[in-house]
């Protein structure tokens, strides 16, 4: 099983006195046999972990090991880190091994978030291979008594003309490569590559299908406890009795029972009697308390009604025309979404000679550590995380929540692995949702041009992100012991609320006001954070605008938009669905954007057929059309797998998915009360990749997100002349 | 409460003594140690824990073990490939469309389109959605499921 050791003698820096590398070419423009030039700066990840070591290692047997500080949650970073450093090394693809995220292992990259492990983490790996490259040919030239220019990599080996060579272990004698990389640095000329910008199949769903030990869920270690955790009805409940002799009568096979206030962590030898007492505790626990819920008005009512802090998050131009002369208004509403990861969160822990091991599915074990260290008041430097792929994530899931759960049971049975199990309620009850948004939109057209010249979005959200980033405070179970620590009221607007809520489109007046408001639920990020509601409230918008103007989707998109790559990818999708033939009450709709209005720019169409009236209104989702740029790209069937699942994903969001509350609780607890896509409703996906290798890569794994969803609702309002203005599309909004 | 139970996995007997009451599923995973099926609602909602039983999926979740005894056929996605470790045609096409990200709902899938194809070896596309139905995938690689059950069964 997987087990830690201290860095061995193989990281210690031997090869400083070589001193720093720089090593500078000349480079005649940017023709395909000319060396590409690295970007003006390095990536931040690389810039926080300067050193090659901390990137990439040459084991003995003359395989190169990758670090990275991102973990797999089903992106296929894994593949790509290793497509680039073969890449840049010119070896055997099978010859490079990657290890993830693990504290005192890896460089610490923070979130693997944010669609960044390309740009972060690929990039990263990419520069300190290619530093790596400079630095072997300058060690063989020295041994070869000849010019780096003169030697060529391959297959893991520095070769001379003269055919004698040096494998990569040999040139370091055991060492590693422990020089900063700095720029300028060449990398290779890509039209010379093998991996990069190729389909290099997963290595790891073969992995999975044999159901090789993969998850954190498959860890099993010698007398390792199961657990189960027994949580409040309510939010903030307070535990008011609890019976434990009676459970341990009603379940022999208890082992221990933990109680710290109102947090209970429920230990048995055998999984399933933990899921007992699980049961048993639901029906025997008695609780207080607990945060009473607006259920008495609609959400959407009740954000507008919160006391708000502003701030005008974009004033481009003066837009007061719009208080006497707006064109349209219209408000629209995303309703809280599930991250819905089908394995519910689940982590191991052990505490042992005044260590805490964890082996976890978050997305940060670097601060996961340090906020598990302030949690257990102990140094960070007695904390071990180690990244385990879970169930893909979507966001902050319970995945920390759970792992603090372990952390804390282990330290009630030193020298046991505890293996903590969230139940499905646990799960869909208790994970911070993606928050619920509002907005009000208005725009001025100009009668004679058609053109739009004001444009106003506001917005009401609370934030998209809490998550621990270190501290213990956010960490569920923190918030229900004895001595409580509880998260500070925080007017963050940071967290992603106006991700994409100025428009990509070049309007001559713009202003965002955003209204950070604190809603009834516990929230944080959720794939493409606030950009999914405020995508689709401004595309949707833009819909509305051009069909009130008697005006083409695609050309009215096209007139406002400068950037030509923006303009590609909508006309791409346009071309895709040039010969599609709509029956009655079937739809096209388009929208597009790009994510974060500065990485992959995506344009969606989708074909939606609705049932008649008197048949329910139901909307089947025929087929989704997509065309994506994410610049340089890496792997193009990672990329499309990505993009198809943000479409499909996306569109069971848009017409299926709202969490419901009553005064008490969440009551959407199970998936039969929260409904994903299942295999009927699912439509067919296309997606055409525009491929940009000279251009840097964008992230792109959030990008169809709020473009689907406008698409959806465009396609709908086309279908059957219903505007539907607050999601879930749910057909009882389609009846007259 | 215990008793000897004898449950034929994979082509092999193993006599356990357990809770008779105690889902499939926990045993399968923490008695023998097996990966394939996982744990994802205990529900028979998401059928993350799907095993064959004969030649038919079934969430293992909420089925009592003691149920299963009495030479019922059990195979989970570790019983599919031949000794020789050449994957089962189903298997081979998942790996050949890259129809995962996370995977964790690959058993399901996996194990429902074998169970699909022993039935009805040439399903169109709508028998092919009914026959996943009972699996969710969050990821949402649906549509590449779809063609990988095409795949395998040469449609």
């Amino acid at each position: 099983m997987s087990h830690h050791s201290a860095p061995t003698a193989s990281r210690r820096d031997f090869l400083k006195g070589v001193g720093c590398l720089t090593v500078g070419f000349v480079m005649f423009g940017a023709g395909p046999l000319a060396a590409a030039s690295a970007g003006p700066e390095l990536p931040g990840s690389l810039q926080d972990n300067p050193r090659i070591n901390a990137w990439l290692e040459v084991l003995a047997d003359g395989r190169v090991r990758v670090l990275t500080g991102k973990i797999e949650i089903g992106q296929g970073i894994r593949t790509a880190v290793a497509q680039i450093a073969a890449e840049e090394l010119d070896m055997p693809l099978e010859r490079v091994e990657v290890v993830l995220a693990e504290t005192g292992r890896t460089p610490d990259e923070r979130y693997t978030a944010g669609s960044a492990s390309i740009e972060q983490s690929a990039m990263s790996v990419r520069y300190a291979a290619a530093a790596a490259r400079q630095k072997l040919l300058i060690l063989a030239a020295a041994q070869f008594r000849t010019t780096p220019g003169r030697l060529t990599l391959r297959d893991g080996a520095v070769h001379a003309s003269s055919g004698r060579q040096l494998s990569f272990a040999q040139l370091l004698g055991g060492q590693q490569l422990t020089d900063e990389v700095r720029l300028p640095l060449p990398l290779k000329p890509k039209a010379n590559y093998r991996y990069v910008g190729r389909s290099i199949p997963r290595d790891d769903i073969e992995r999975m299908v044999r159901a090789e030990s993969y998850y954190v869920q498959d860890l099993r270690f010698p007398g390792m406890v199961h657990a189960r955790i027994l949580r409040p009805p309510s939010y903030e409940g307070r535990l008011a009795s609890f019976d434990t002799k009676a459970l341990q009568k009603a379940v022999p096979g208890v082992l221990q029972v933990v109680i710290d206030g109102s947090f209970v962590g429920l230990l048995a030898e055998r999984e399933y009697d933990a899921k007992l007492a699980q049961d048993y505790g639901r029906l025997h626990a008695r609780w207080s308390g607990g945060r009473k819920l607006p259920a008495d008005k609609p959400l959407a009512e009740h954000l507008r009604s919160l006391p708000a802090v502003e701030k005008r998050t974009t004033d481009k131009g003066n837009v007061d025309a719009l208080a006497t002369d707006a064109t349209l208004r219209a408000s629209y509403f995303k309703p809280y979404l599930m991250h819905g990861s089908i394995g519910p969160s689940c982590a191991v822990a052990l505490f042992a000679k005044d260590t805490l091991h964890v082996w976890t599915h978050s997305q940060g074990v670097y601060p996961l550590r340090d906020s598990l260290a302030k949690l257990l008041k102990i140094n960070p430097d007695n904390v071990h995380v180690k990244g385990v792929p879970g169930s893909g994530c979507y966001g902050h899931n319970g995945a920390d929540d759970v792992a603090a759960d372990a952390a804390l049971l282990a330290r009630a049975v030193p020298g046991r692995h505890v293996r903590v199990q969230w139940s499905r309620e646990d799960e869909h009850a208790w994970e911070p949702y993606g928050s619920a948004m509002l907005f009000d939109m208005a725009a001025r057209l100009d009668p004679k041009t058609g053109q739009i010249t004001h444009w106003q979005h506001e917005l009401w959200s609370d934030t998209h992100s809490t998550r621990p980033a270190g501290s213990p405070e956010k960490l569920l179970a923190a918030q229900y012991l004895a001595e409580p620590l509880l998260p500070k009221p925080e007017d963050d607007f940071s967290g992603g609320i106006y991700r994409n809520s100025e428009p990509y489109y070049d309007f001559p007046a713009v202003r965002v006001d955003t209204h950070y408001v604190q809603g009834p639920l516990r929230v944080s990020a959720l794939r493409s954070l606030g950009a999914f509601g405020n995508v689709f409230a401004l595309e949707c918008f833009m819909e509305e605008l051009a069909v009130k103007s008697g005006q083409d989707p695609y050309e009215f998109r096209l007139r406002h938009l400068t950037d030509e790559r923006a303009k590609a990818v909508i006309r791409k999708v346009r071309d895709m669905v040039r010969t599609e033939k709509l029956a009655p009450r079937e739809g096209l709709g388009v929208a597009f954007a790009r994510y974060k209005n500065k990485a992959a720019y995506c344009a969606v169409v989708a074909k939606v057929a609705i049932a008649p009236e008197e048949d329910g209104a139901t909307v089947r989702v025929r087929k989704i059309w997509s065309a994506i740029d994410a610049g340089e790209v890496i792997n193009p069937d990672g990329l499309r797998n990505q993009t198809e699942g943000g479409l499909i994903q996306a569109a069971s969001w848009t017409l299926n998915e709202e969490v419901l509350f009553n005064a008490q609780q969440v009551t959407t607890r199970q998936w039969e009360q929260y409904p994903i896509f299942r295999f009927d409703e699912v439509p067919l996906v296309e997606v055409a990749v525009l491929d940009r290798p000279t251009e840097l890569p964008l992230g792109a794994g959030e990008a169809a997100q709020g473009p689907t969803a406008a698409a959806l609702a465009n396609a709908v309002f086309h279908a059957c002349g219903k505007r539907v203005r607050q999601l879930p599309i749910r057909p009882e909004k389609l009846l007259a | 409460m215990d008793a000897n139970l004898t449950l034929l996995v994979n082509g092999k007997q193993h006599t356990l003594r357990l809770d008779p009451a105690t889902p499939l599923l926990y045993v399968l995973r923490n008695d023998l140690a097996l990966n394939g099926p996982k744990f994802g609602c205990g529900l028979q909602q998401c059928g993350a824990c799907m095993v064959l039983l004969d030649d038919v999926a079934w969430p293992s979740c909420q089925l009592p073990v003691h149920q299963v005894t009495g030479g019922v056929a059990i195979t989970t996605l570790e019983g599919l490939a031949a000794p020789d470790g050449t994957l089962h045609p189903v298997q081979a096409a998942f790996v050949q469309e890259q129809a995962a990200q996370c995977g964790y709902c690959l058993n399901g899938m996996v194990i429902s389109a074998v169970s699909l194809l022993r039935q009805y070896p040439k399903p169109d596309e709508a028998a092919i959605r009914n026959g996943l139905f009972r699996v969710l995938c969050r990821c949402s690689v649906q549509a590449r499921a779809i063609k990988a059950v095409q795949r395998a069964a040469g449609v």
